[in-house]
């Protein structure tokens, strides 16, 4: 009786070319994601219910024209400084209260970080790409100062300590324990950005 | 002697291919990890504005996109050259945001409706004042929460 061989050999030769067409066809219908972008909150539409009364000095204006440049605090300006005296504003500390801030003190700027509001306007005519310049710079001054104080109680930069807050991927006693040492920065330098309507004239 | 027969000359050994099929699967998983489906192709012209103080976006699930650009060549004869918004697979006038956000809330889960966040894709060249429509238009629906969707890199790049 002939020995039976095993299961004849399947030829595995077309393997690579099925394997090719299918690394095509995800090559062609698939993209590398590119979502990463400046997160801000809007305004609610319902007005407060009583008026808020804030003094000037703690509004920081910022107008954009329909040519890009910058009017800030009635002062025209490059944007390459705005990010700078945004910082100046927000950690002015005139009345004293903050005990990290390391402003100048100005009584006509900021009374404290907590009070002090940046107000971004812009015309309907301004640039997209100039109105994300702005805010990028606007954001970034709140992210020095944050990063600054993270830095010197925490050892590390408030950003990072952030992104891994938010990323699911980290463990979650990770993520407690980051909780509160992110809302902590964040009470300090609270993010206050307002966007009026835009004006039309 | 038939036995002792040299080769001949310059005729290569076969390379090998079985390993061939193996290189291949591992490019298509990296791929396929890396990658995620479009959803919607776009039919505007979408160059992002660079940032440098981004957050990523995580979880796709709980983002509604809204693209804002000049439209593409092929539409351009049909809806002309000035900046359009697309929502999913077509062009969308202002007032059609506010239905689009309900709409697309009330597909997500119960759960997820109340931590959407709108991203919001336009291109560099658009004027705000269609952006400013378009957040007028989020903000009477309560989506408060947006993205403004980015290149990484230095911002002041976007000025030239």
């Amino acid at each position: 009786m002939p020995r039976r061989k095993g299961a004849p050999e399947v030829n595995a030769g077309s393997m690579a070319d099925i394997a090719f067409l299918l690394l095509i066809f995800f090559l062609v219908t698939t993209t590398i994601e590119t979502d990463a972008g400046l997160d801000r909150m809007l305004p609610p539409i319902e007005p407060p219910e009583q008026d808020v009364v804030i003094k000037q000095k703690n509004i920081f204006t910022v107008n954009i024209n329909r040519n890009g440049q910058l009017l800030v605090e009635d002062n025209l300006m490059e944007i390459e400084d705005l990010r700078e005296a945004a910082t100046a504003f927000l950690e002015n500390g005139a009345d004293g209260s903050c005990t990290y801030c390391k402003g100048k003190k100005d009584p006509s700027s900021s009374d404290n970080p907590t009070k002090a509001i940046i107000s971004l306007k812009n015309d309907r005519e301004t640039k997209y790409s100039t109105y994300i310049t702005v805010q990028n710079e606007l954001v970034g001054a709140y992210n020095d100062l944050r990063n600054r104080e993270a830095q010197r109680l925490y050892g590390q930069d408030f950003t990072t300590m952030e992104s891994k807050y938010l990323d699911p991927e980290t463990p979650s006693n990770v993520r407690d324990d980051l909780k509160d040492k992110v809302k902590r920065i964040q009470e300090m330098f609270p993010q206050k950005l307002s966007e009026a309507e835009t004006t039309t004239d | 002697m038939a036995k002792f027969t040299k080769k001949k000359e310059g005729d290569l050994p076969a390379v090998s291919t079985a390993s061939l099929p193996d290189i291949v699967f591992m490019l298509l998983f990296f791929f396929m990890t890396v990658t995620t489906m479009k959803d919607s192709s776009l039919m505007v012209a979408n160059t992002l504005p660079n940032a440098s103080e981004i957050k990523k976006l995580e979880k796709k699930d709980r983002v509604i996109y809204i693209y804002v650009g000049t439209p593409t060549q092929e539409y351009q004869k049909v809806f002309g050259t000035e900046p359009k918004i697309q929502l999913n697979d077509k062009f969308a006038n202002v007032d059609e945001v506010g239905s689009f956000i309900l709409a697309e809330r009330a597909k997500k889960p119960q759960e997820l409706q109340n931590v959407l966040t709108t991203a919001l894709k336009v291109d560099k060249e658009a004027n705000m004042g269609l952006i400013t429509d378009i957040k007028q238009q989020l903000r009477e629906v309560n989506a408060l929460k947006v993205n403004y969707t980015t290149y990484e890199g230095d911002a002041f790049n976007n000025l030239q």
